[in-house]
């Protein structure tokens, strides 16, 4: 049974307790100094790796990330968690900023073939830029089935049940192995780290790679041009009733 | 506050001239015992012994992540899961959150890794503090579990002892509990009275006694116990000493009380254990018999030094807490923040931080060091600033928030009150300030007196070095110790902080020798003296912690330097300022000092047991 191999994709991101604040320069937001921390679906996704393998059907889990040095950080957290492996394919900061899904998902497909895989779980999206293509992409590179926003996930013989939210309640998919599943809040809860764990995952191998060692092409047709605030929220108006209202409306353009 | 300073400076350049009597101060350092030699007690001989102090500590890149990775999950844990106003409401810790604090190895930081637990160093530990001391029951359960319950153990423990009890303390499955105090016995530990007397086989003690306001009394299963045991002396004469006991609950006879209803930390159990003819075998007899008491001090210095890093961590969340209101409200049109009465107390949270952080992670950091270096006087430095500060800042930030600060539902009435215990465990603060006082006069003591029978027996060298140091007192020269110049350990931006400590440094050793020399022996039971030797100790270590800490922050390059100079260097005028009116006060004569009139006020009080003036309304009737 327990043959299957799994590759599980994190992310750093800025902690989704932290203040963001923009640059005076409005190139991005304020990173140095700030606390990081593994985004919060991938941790769902690990956890979900790391119960699938508990249940003994699967039987090898390798963490990834794509990025500068830090996230080797984010990659030790996955190996507490209980990942076997980490693969880091070293991306230096500038670049790593200009990266975006396309390219992400262009070094999992790559890895996932290299390394033999039957599933590649990552996070429905990050809490940074939200964008909710990389796993999408990466069936797609792959030409594999997936199964996104995953509240449940069961394994059924060869096949895997993934039961998806969707705006319209549940849908249910049966997908053919190899397949992408990306993980939604209510998949699971991650557990802690414990320290424990956390001494024993230093013994536990990462690899450094680069983009380049795989034959991926890291480079974008996007740019940034700004990154602002948003509006300060002004005060709203009360009308006593609805000519006012209506009245109102007329004056800022509205109607 | 003009005069003032003028006095005070005229005061400090006549005690440069004033020749001494008796007793000479050489300016080489006399290399009688190993040279990582404790930085305090040097102080005392007007000597800054740089080398365990400058530059300061650092962990390598890789113990960095390791230390960043390990406090992640723990913070995560006390920022979700906690509710530290339930656990102060119910007066308990759930169940569940002790399980949670079990499994993420909380139980065994520095247990070594063979016996089961993380064996995290001292710097490691101080940092993990600082995640932990979001509540301050949890905070105390845990450090009177390990920090002293199981420590003895660690310390002083054979191999077949640490090979049973570590691992089950470790896992979290036994907690244990430090056994000292006695209804009759607090600050005098010396004076215990439970008693173990050994049994006719010689194979067991039998223990009997009441130990009072034990953490962990009702959870432990693992004692240390302290009681007094007869020791044949070396001549055959039995004398009364104490032994250190591991007593597991099991042994029979142990009860405990109810749990103690306190101010604070309300959550950690504190209740008195007693023990009724309780068996105790041999084999768990914990270091040396008759060795009790000072394996209880060696504990209770061992685990001091945490209380900076921990007091630190409080003062850093609650600047965050209260900037944000201060940031937001308004009042007479204007933010909060913009008022100096405002402003003074983030001022004053930002600084006692910075130099209970370094203070902490500077004696952590020389802790580490490979080698026995006898840090006592330093940690418990640490803990008298750390208590002392954190209860300040506390009180000050309730303050800014005004009324909601004082209500129940806004966290700072709940962090005052368990800050408050900080100045009273582990040693009140009177006590530490009478022991950091003596070591260091103590050790000066034995140094000057080798010196002056050096000096009376006519040894040239001495002679030439007295005659030295007398004219350049009279001469007023300035004193140069190192720090600053060309080849300083200090960064030119804090030279004139490190210029003032040099100062402060040289004037407390020549009073330190005054004071030896007007009070010999008999300046044990000169407390109100004793408390200002210790504050100008306290004020001097943190001058030192802050300068190395600064002057590296400086040269390496971290963010926000510049920030740190300015700490640094408000501290060091300020603390150098106090020091100067301390030893003002500790003059012979000095009108500065009042506590001839202290000690005249408290006599005639308590010998009425009463305020004894008339009232103010009594008349002559």
């Amino acid at each position: 049974m327990a043959e299957l191999r799994a590759l599980v994709a994190v992310k750093r991101v800025i902690d989704f307790a932290v203040k963001i604040r923009v640059k005076p320069d409005k190139t991005g937001v304020v990173t140095d100094g700030v606390k990081h921390s593994m985004n919060p679906f991938c941790e769902i996704a690990v956890e979900e790796a790391v119960r699938l393998k508990e249940k003994k059907l699967v039987k090898e889990i390798i963490a990834v990330s794509c990025g500068p040095v830090q996230c080797q950080e984010t990659i030790r957290t996955a190996l507490a968690m209980g990942a076997d492996r980490g693969i880091h394919v070293e991306v230096p900061a500038a670049e790593a900023e200009r990266m975006g899904p396309l390219q992400v998902a262009r070094v999992l497909a790559k890895l996932a073939e290299r390394e033999k895989v039957d599933l590649v779980l990552l996070g429905k999206q990050a809490i940074d830029d939200d964008c909710n293509q990389t796993g999408q992409m990466t069936a797609g590179l792959l030409d594999w089935p997936q199964g996104t926003f995953a509240s449940q996930v069961t394994l059924e013989g060869d096949k895997l049940k993934v039961e998806r939210e969707i705006d319209g309640g549940l849908e249910t998919l049966r997908l053919k192995l190899p397949a992408v599943v990306t993980a939604d809040l209510r998949l699971n809860e991650p557990r802690y780290a414990t320290l424990p764990n956390i001494m024993k995952a230093k013994k536990k191998k990462v690899e450094v790679i680069k983009a380049g060692d795989l034959g991926v092409d890291m480079s974008s047709k996007l740019t940034v041009v700004s990154v602002e605030d948003p509006p300060q929220r002004v005060a709203g108006v009360k009308v006593e009733n609805t000519e006012d209202l209506v009245a109102k409306l007329k004056e800022i353009g509205r109607i | 506050m003009n005069g003032y300073g003028l006095f005070l400076r005229r005061a400090a350049a006549a005690r440069a001239c004033r020749a001494l009597v008796a007793f000479t101060a050489s300016r080489r350092p006399l290399r009688t015992s190993p040279q990582s030699r404790a930085f305090a007690k040097e102080l005392c001989l007007g000597k800054i012994e740089k080398n365990g102090v400058f530059p300061f500590p650092e962990v390598s890149q890789e113990e960095l992540n390791e230390i960043n990775q390990l406090v992640k999950p723990v913070e995560k844990f006390f920022m979700e899961e906690v509710d530290s106003r339930k656990i102060d409401q119910e007066g308990k810790i759930p169940n569940d959150t002790l399980e949670k604090l079990r499994s993420l190895g909380l139980f065994g930081m520095q247990i070594p890794e063979e016996y089961g637990g993380l064996g995290l160093s001292h710097t490691m530990y101080a940092r993990l503090g600082e995640a932990i001391s979001l509540d301050g029951s949890i905070t105390v359960t845990l450090a009177a579990h390990q920090a002293i319950g199981l420590k003895g153990i660690i310390l002083v423990g054979t191999e077949e002892q640490k090979t049973r009890y570590l691992p089950r303390l470790a896992s979290g499955e036994h907690i244990a509990a430090f056994c000292l105090t006695e209804p009759n016995s607090g600050s005098d530990a010396a004076s215990i009275q439970t008693r173990a007397v050994l049994s006719e086989d010689k194979k067991h003690y039998i223990l009997n006694g009441s130990k009072i306001w034990i953490s962990n009394g009702g959870l432990a299963s693992v004692f240390t116990v302290f009681a007094r045991t007869k020791v044949a002396d070396a001549n055959g004469s039995a004398k009364d000493k104490i032994t250190a006991f591991i007593v597991e609950r099991d042994f029979g006879g142990v009860t405990n009380g109810k749990p103690e209803d306190k101010l604070g930390i309300r959550g950690s159990n504190t209740c008195e254990v007693h023990f009724e003819d309780t068996k105790v075998p041999v084999e768990n007899v914990l270091g040396e018999v008759g060795g009790g008491f000072k394996l209880a001090m060696n504990i209770l210095n061992s685990g001091r030094f945490s209380m900076g890093s921990l007091s630190a961590a409080m003062i850093k969340k609650l600047i965050e807490m209260t900037a944000e209101y201060a940031c937001t409200r308004k009042q007479f049109n204007r933010k909060l923040s913009e008022f100096g009465l405002i402003q003074e107390k983030f001022a004053l949270m930002a600084q006692k931080a910075y130099v209970m952080e370094s203070m902490a992670y500077l004696t952590a950091g020389m802790l580490d060091q490979p080698g026995l270096l006898d840090c006592s006087v330093e940690a418990a430095i640490v803990k008298v600033f750390s208590s002392e500060g954190v209860w300040q800042c506390v009180s000050e930030a309730l303050q800014i928030l005004g009324g909601s600060g004082y209500m129940k539902d806004q966290p700072y009435e709940r962090m005052l009150r368990d800050a408050r215990i900080l100045l009273i465990f582990e040693g009140t603060n009177e006590i530490l300030r009478l022991f950091i006082a003596l070591a260091g006069l103590q050790h000066a003591g034995r140094i000057l007196t080798t010196r002056m029978n050096e000096l009376k027996r006519g040894s040239v060298r001495v002679i030439m070095e007295t005659v030295g140091q007398r004219l350049r007192d009279s001469l007023g020269q300035t004193v140069d110790m190192g720090l600053t110049g060309q080849l300083g350990l200090v960064h030119p931006s804090l030279e004139d902080s490190a210029t003032k400590l040099e100062q402060n440094v040289y004037y407390f050793g020549r009073t330190v020798e005054a004071l030896l020399s007007r009070f010999g022996k008999s300046i044990v039971d000169e407390q109100l003296v004793l408390k200002r030797v210790a504050n100008i100790l306290i004020n001097m270590y943190g001058m030192v912690a802050v300068l190395s800490r600064a002057s590296r922050s400086v040269r390496i390059g971290l963010r926000d330097h510049d920030h740190e100079v300015l700490l640094a260097n408000m501290f060091c005028v300020e603390a150098y300022f106090q020091n100067l009116f301390s030893l003002s006060q500790l003059d012979k004569d000095a009108p500065e000092n009042l506590d001839h009139q202290t000690k005249k006020i408290a006599q005639q009080i308590l010998e009425k047991r009463a305020y004894i003036c008339a009232h103010p309304l009594d008349r002559m009737s």
